[in-house]
Order: C-alpha cells, then structure tokens, then sequence
C-alpha cells in the first residue's frame, strides 16, 4: 500500500492515476481532479506557472498521505500526481485518486488530502494575466 | 559557521536568486535567521507567512542551524 506520489513537469495521465489504485480489495475509487480555470476573483487568467520544492514537497505529501492512513484505517491505495511548469487553461494541475472498501470513505480521504495537500505541500503557483502576474496567496 | 537558504517563489524574486549565502557568524536559529532575512529584505516582511524548512520539513523558530542542514524559505504555499 505505497503510495504512488509524484511530482511532474509532464501532462498528467488521469487514467494511470486511477489504474494505480483499483485493488480487488476496494469497492470505491474516488478521485479529485484540480484543472487551470480561465479566471480568478474576475480577472481574466491566460495561463499558470507552478513552482515547487520536489524533495519538502514529497516530504509532505508522505505526512498528508501518513495522516489519511490513520484516519480511514480501512484506506487501500493513493495515487497523488502534481504538476509543475506552465500550463495552459484546462490543463489538468493535480490528480488525487483513493481507494477504498466502501464509498463514504473514499469521498471523505480524497477531500482531506486535496484540502491538506494545499495547506502544506511546497508548491507555489503564479497566476498570469494580460497585464501582469502574481504569486498566488502570498500577500494579505 | 556560514548558511545556504534556498528561496523559492516570491521570496526567490525578492531576494533575486535561487540560493543565498550567509556568511559567518550566521543565524543559530529559524528565528535569527527570519530576522536576518527580513532585515536584509523588507518586503519578505509583507507576506502573509513566511516559514522555514529544515531538511524537508517545516521547522518551529527555536530550532538550531546547521551548516550540513538543507534550508530553505517557504513563503504561503498554493498547490492544488
């Protein structure tokens, strides 16, 4: 039951995600799929860059994983892909797929670790727009 | 005993590069080594947080510094 955590400056593969948790064990898989919208707080987005410290951001991504683990005894696999670089509107930014016996649990585990992976996973996202860029969440 | 900080994000585009040295005496802890940073860099002052990471994990302000530790700056973070 490793998990498969990756960080990845190529499109994502959606359907390897999932294939990499299915186990004749689970009866659910869950899965939340993070794309890049075409606007924030109204302003018009043109594209993303994602930045991340891979080594702290695996690092973290283990303890988020860990903690999940904890919580929903019953958890089967993970699977965990984020990706890194520029991406275009509608690129896929992060998949989190899970797997478990049952379904309420799998909604519940998924939605802890896309919620904690964002609090404490070092990657940093900037936002660019036509008339400039911002790093994401960084001021007040 | 000199430090190596990386930077990442808004805090690698403040400070203008991806590693900073500090020379010695340097910081003996996250917390000198916050002052140290935001003395030389104000506007490392004006984020919404700023943490340290010490060997890939964040780390509380009266930890010790190492020479051999891998440290960085890690300003708000929005993965996802």
């Amino acid at each position: 039951m490793t998990p498969h955590l990756s960080i990845t400056d190529q499109p994502i593969d959606i359907a390897a995600a999932l294939a990499a948790v299915q186990t004749d064990a689970a009866g659910a898989v869950n899965s939340f799929i993070g794309t890049v919208r075409n606007q924030s707080g109204g302003r018009p987005v043109r594209r993303l860059h994602y930045e991340s410290y891979d080594s702290m951001a695996l690092t973290q991504l283990g303890h988020v994983v860990a903690q999940a683990y904890e919580k929903w005894p019953m958890l089967q696999e993970v699977a965990v892909v984020h990706r890194k670089g520029t991406l275009a509107l509608g690129d896929v930014a992060v998949v989190v797929a899970v797997a478990t016996p049952h379904r309420a649990e799998s909604f519940a585990a998924c939605q802890f670790i896309i919620d904690t992976l964002k609090q404490v996973v070092t990657i940093w996202k900037r936002e660019e727009y036509e008339d400039g860029t911002e790093w994401v969440a960084a001021h007040p | 005993m000199s430090l190596k900080v990386a930077l990442f994000g808004i805090t690698r585009e403040i400070v203008g590069t991806s590693v900073i040295e500090l020379p010695a005496p340097a910081p003996a802890t996250v917390g000198e080594l916050l002052a140290e940073m935001r003395r030389q860099y104000p506007a490392l002052g004006d984020l919404r947080s700023c943490a340290v990471a010490v060997n890939n994990e964040y780390a509380p302000n009266d930890q010790a510094l190492h020479t051999v530790d891998e440290i960085a700056l890690i300003p708000p973070v929005a993965g996802g």
